[in-house]
């Protein structure tokens, strides 16, 4: 099971920030280890986002993205108390579904 | 008569280094835009996974006797967490030594819930595919402490001792590039390639290097704690392999944390 994501969630006036700390190694796929060999990619390729059940973000991350990501955006239409859910997948199909609610 | 000389001298100076003070200027620039850059990325701190992490494991009951972590004692009291890394390193009659906050935490998880003093001292730098206890529960102890001040005491004598240890340790040359902690920590304004050297000797430069550690360390991609700090320093002295929890660590660790009281402990932190 994958570690907890840190989530923040926050209404500034008319707008709803969420800042999302995410705990993954985001293996490059082009890292060798102490043995010289190749330590296969691993990392997270997309990001869900909804608040109240309608999707705020979506994105498709690759290699360029750095280990324990850390993504934080705003969006219009949140209302404080919302419930903020993310998801993210892996290239290894592994997930991990994290929630907050909007303060 | 004198007074006016020296003006005399200081201007003829800077009539003939015209190009110094502004060179000055733009390194304090680059020096405070990379400071509010710092303060951007502190943002998003890795730091608080391992914080996650670590109170979990604290409240679990963890090793054969099963039993969480709620009665160990980091010399403010069974259980009591908040502010404890202020007040450490300390004296410990229990153990009859002085200890740091790792060390005390080893005692923990090896007296309260019979872990092997082996496997406690198994993985004590985390890396890829393997974490570190140790540093999960520091990086939560010390986010208990931020905000507190520092305030490390010498009235016990064995502290003390540690403390003048650790002053002697760290000017001490040796190894095969005859280094001490000094000789790079020892002067203002230097550095080695793009970091920044803290002038340890002087007591702004040892309070602010003491209350950023443990820090999540982004050319590690871990959560460093202050042994691996000092762990790393004797590797880049040349020095022996720097044992974990030796008095030779706490003694540093003690004359450091010492030397930083009164400031604000501001970790868990968050470095290159």
């Amino acid at each position: 099971m994958p570690d907890p994501m840190k989530i923040r969630a926050n209404q500034l006036g008319d707008a709803t920030e969420v800042k999302v700390l995410m705990s993954h190694e985001m293996e490059t796929g082009q890292r060798k280890d102490a043995q010289g060999k190749v330590i296969p990619a691993w990392f997270i390729q997309s990001v869900d986002v909804t608040c109240a059940g309608k999707t705020v973000l979506t994105a498709q991350w690759g290699t360029a993205v750095s280990k324990n990501p850390f993504l934080s955006f705003r969006f219009k239409g949140g209302n404080k108390g919302d419930k903020v859910v993310i998801t993210w997948v892996d290239n290894r199909g592994e997930k991990r579904t994290d929630e907050a609610t909007v303060a | 008569m004198a007074r006016f000389s020296t003006a005399a001298v200081v201007a003829a100076l800077l009539v003939f280094l015209p190009g110094a003070p502004q060179a000055q200027a733009q390194a304090s620039d680059t020096a405070a835009q990379i400071q509010e850059y710092r303060d951007a990325l502190a943002d998003g701190n890795p730091a608080e996974l391992w914080d996650a992490r670590g109170e979990v494991m604290w409240k679990e009951a963890r090793g054969p006797k099963k039993v969480s972590l709620a009665q160990c004692d980091l010399g403010m009291g069974a259980g009591v967490v908040k502010n404890a890394y202020a007040h450490l390193p300390r004296y410990f009659a229990d153990t009859g030594r002085v200890m740091d906050l790792e060390t005390r935490l080893i005692h923990c998880m090896t007296t309260l819930q019979g872990i092997s003093d082996a496997d406690a001292h198994k993985i004590l730098f985390g890396g890829p595919g393997k974490r570190s206890d140790v540093e999960a529960l520091a990086a939560y102890v010390t986010s208990q402490s931020q905000g507190a001040v520092m305030d490390v005491s010498l009235a016990d004598p064995h502290v003390r001792r540690m403390y003048a240890l650790g002053e002697k340790i760290f000017f001490y040359r040796g190894g095969s590039h005859d280094f001490a902690c000094a000789t790079c920590h020892g002067e203002e304004n230097k550095r080695i390639r793009l970091q920044d050297l803290p002038d340890l000797t002087t007591k702004s430069g040892a309070q602010k290097a003491y209350t950023t550690w443990p820090a999540y360390r982004v050319s590690q991609g871990e959560l460093r704690t202050m042994q691996w700090r000092l762990n790393d320093c004797f590797r880049q002295q040349r020095f022996p392999d720097l044992v974990f929890g030796s008095p030779a660590s706490i003694a540093l660790t003690t004359y450091l944390a010492y030397n930083a009281n009164g400031a604000v402990y501001a970790g868990p932190g968050l470095k290159r």
